[in-house]
């Protein structure tokens, strides 16, 4: 049995820890069983053991597209970050602003990115640029409504302290409404961090640059049209563990910002 | 103490809400400088509308409202029945919060919310944030943040509905000691009988539907007040007269 604190983890972290990796653990071995059992061809479904070698054989060439995902993911992020937090306190300024402007970008949400991203290729040249604003347009709506919903959510008593005070629209902005939107904004963000990635891909599919400077998405669909279908399999374990990656860093980040204060990242006293 | 302007005079003033609620009407009413007076009543009856009136939160419908010495923001304090604190600062920027919307100096701000936390014997927690605090510690920081510009006027909303009776007691007593160390008015709202008693020197019943004066009462106990007053005859006269009035204002 394990302690509770064993390795500074509770009995209960230890179990959120190891419960996932058991299953993912046999559920790999159990596909590696039947892979060979069975004698699947590898261009139908390549075993874990031979994905993995692909991995690191294909390494080079992989790590150059994981690189140009990364980039347009993070960009996409930031970019979706900062406009979104801009337009939010935009929209914060005035119920006119928000009410004419909210629905567009609730339209641009609803309206599938696979949809207006060849309208984009048609309009921008440039391949990377036309990555980058279809990975921001599905990354910044979840930012921009939580961070609006943050800013209007200001308790109520401390904006009439703030009034008795006669403080100035940008003093209660700055105060109140922002600190009172950051643990909303960050959710907001958490949530658009695995979307950036979602839309790069996806955006890369549609637009499918080729040579050298294309991301994991083309490696994706080359290896499919050449039927190496483990290099196909390595990359798409690559994509997954770049989402996993962006939720676990997003989530660190949130947590250290909010843990002096916010409910949701307190350490509660457990019996 | 009177002979001087009333700290706060209110002429017919009238609150009917935006949905045609009439929540005050034909209130008249003059407060004394220095003067500590409790407004009690039963819920509804407008007691919240009033102060909210009094700290020019929100517009009287019809009336006069005169608050004197209202000239600064810095000349009022407002403590609400929640704390009311910013989470994500410490006690000691919840308290200095006021000074900094003013425009005070940084250092000079640290200092005094320094001394109004010690003044409500909250030293040594200035880096505390409120989460780390009780709910009793919480509101005495709300009070040192009411505290910290020392205004002339302290209007206080229910600030201790929240709390257990020891609790309370406790802070009734150290805002009468900060009540009488200082001169400022205070005016008081609350549904306790025996806090009105207790605290003030004067007890305005409100009666419902709409919200009016029902009886003026004075408290002629004197100061400092404490355990002795608290389970003497005289105490449970005041207590049973007060209750009688509000009792009446609510049958009315
Ligand atoms: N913003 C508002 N809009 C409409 N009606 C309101 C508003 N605030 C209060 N009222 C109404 O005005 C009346 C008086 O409310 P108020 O909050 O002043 O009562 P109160 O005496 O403080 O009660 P309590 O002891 O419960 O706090 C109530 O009938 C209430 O429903
Ligand atoms: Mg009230």
């Amino acid at each position: 049995m394990i302690g509770p604190g064993f390795l500074g983890l509770t009995r209960d972290g230890w179990l959120r820890l190891l419960a996932p990796v058991v299953i993912g653990f046999l559920a790999l071995a159990a596909w590696e069983i039947a892979v060979r059992v069975q004698e699947v061809p590898t261009y139908i479904l390549p075993g874990p053991i031979l994905i993995a070698q692909t991995l690191v054989e294909d390494w080079s060439s992989l790590a150059v597209s994981l690189g140009i995902t990364l980039q347009i993911t993070f960009a996409a992020l930031v970019a979706a970050a900062v406009l979104g937090l801009l337009i939010a306190i935009l929209f914060a300024q005035s119920r006119i602003i928000e009410a004419s402007l909210f629905p567009y970008a609730v339209i641009l949400q609803v309206t599938p990115i696979i949809a207006i991203a060849p309208l984009i290729i048609i309009w921008v040249d440039d391949v990377r640029l036309v990555l980058l604003i279809c990975a921001w347009i599905v990354a910044f709506f979840p930012i921009l409504s939580n961070t609006t919903l943050g800013l209007n959510s200001a308790d109520h008593n401390l904006l009439d302290l703030f009034r008795l005070y006669r403080a100035n629209r940008w003093q209660v902005l700055w105060r109140l409404r922002l600190p009172s939107a950051m643990p909303y904004f960050l959710a907001g963000v958490r949530i658009a961090g695995g979307l950036s990635l979602i839309g790069a891909i996806v955006a890369e599919f549609v637009a499918g640059t080729g040579g050298r400077a294309s991301g994991l998405a083309y490696r994706i669909l080359e290896a499919g049209y050449q039927l190496k279908i483990p290099r196909m399999f390595a990359a798409l374990v690559l994509v997954s563990l770049t989402g996993i990656a962006i939720f676990l860093v997003l989530s660190l980040i949130s947590h250290l910002l909010l843990r002096s204060w916010h409910e949701s990242a307190v350490k509660r006293d457990r019996p | 103490m009177s002979g001087s302007d009333p700290a706060i005079l209110l002429e017919g003033v009238a609150k009917r809400y935006a949905n045609g609620t009439l929540a005050v009407s034909g209130v008249d009413l003059a407060i004394g400088q220095g003067d500590f007076v409790a407004l009690l009543g039963p819920s509804g009856c407008g007691k919240s509308t009033l102060l909210r009136i009094i700290a020019g939160l929100i517009p009287a419908s019809s009336g006069k409202v005169t608050v004197s010495g209202g000239a600064g923001p810095e000349a009022l304090g407002f403590v609400f029945q929640e704390p009311t604190l910013m989470p994500w600062a410490s006690a000691l920027k919840n308290v200095r919060l006021p000074l900094d919307l003013l425009g005070v100096a940084r250092s000079e701000a640290d200092a005094r919310a320094a001394e109004a936390l010690a003044s409500v014997g909250l030293a040594g927690f200035e880096t505390a944030y409120p989460r780390a605090l009780s709910g009793g510690m919480k509101m005495r920081v709300s009070i040192a943040r009411g505290l910290v510009t020392r205004p002339r006027l302290l209007l206080m909303d229910e600030p201790f509905a929240a709390l257990d009776e020891i609790t309370r007691q406790r802070l009734n007593d150290d805002l009468l000691a900060l009540w009488q160390a200082r001169t400022f008015t205070v005016v008081f709202v609350t549904h306790s009988v025996f806090e009105s008693v207790y605290l003030s020197r004067r007890i305005i019943v409100m009666a419902p539907r709409p919200g009016r004066v029902a009886a003026d009462r004075a408290v002629d106990a004197a100061y400092p007040r404490g355990e002795v007053f608290r389970t003497s005859v005289e105490y449970a006269g005041h207590a049973r007269n007060i209750s009688a009035a509000l009792h009446a204002a609510m049958a009315a």
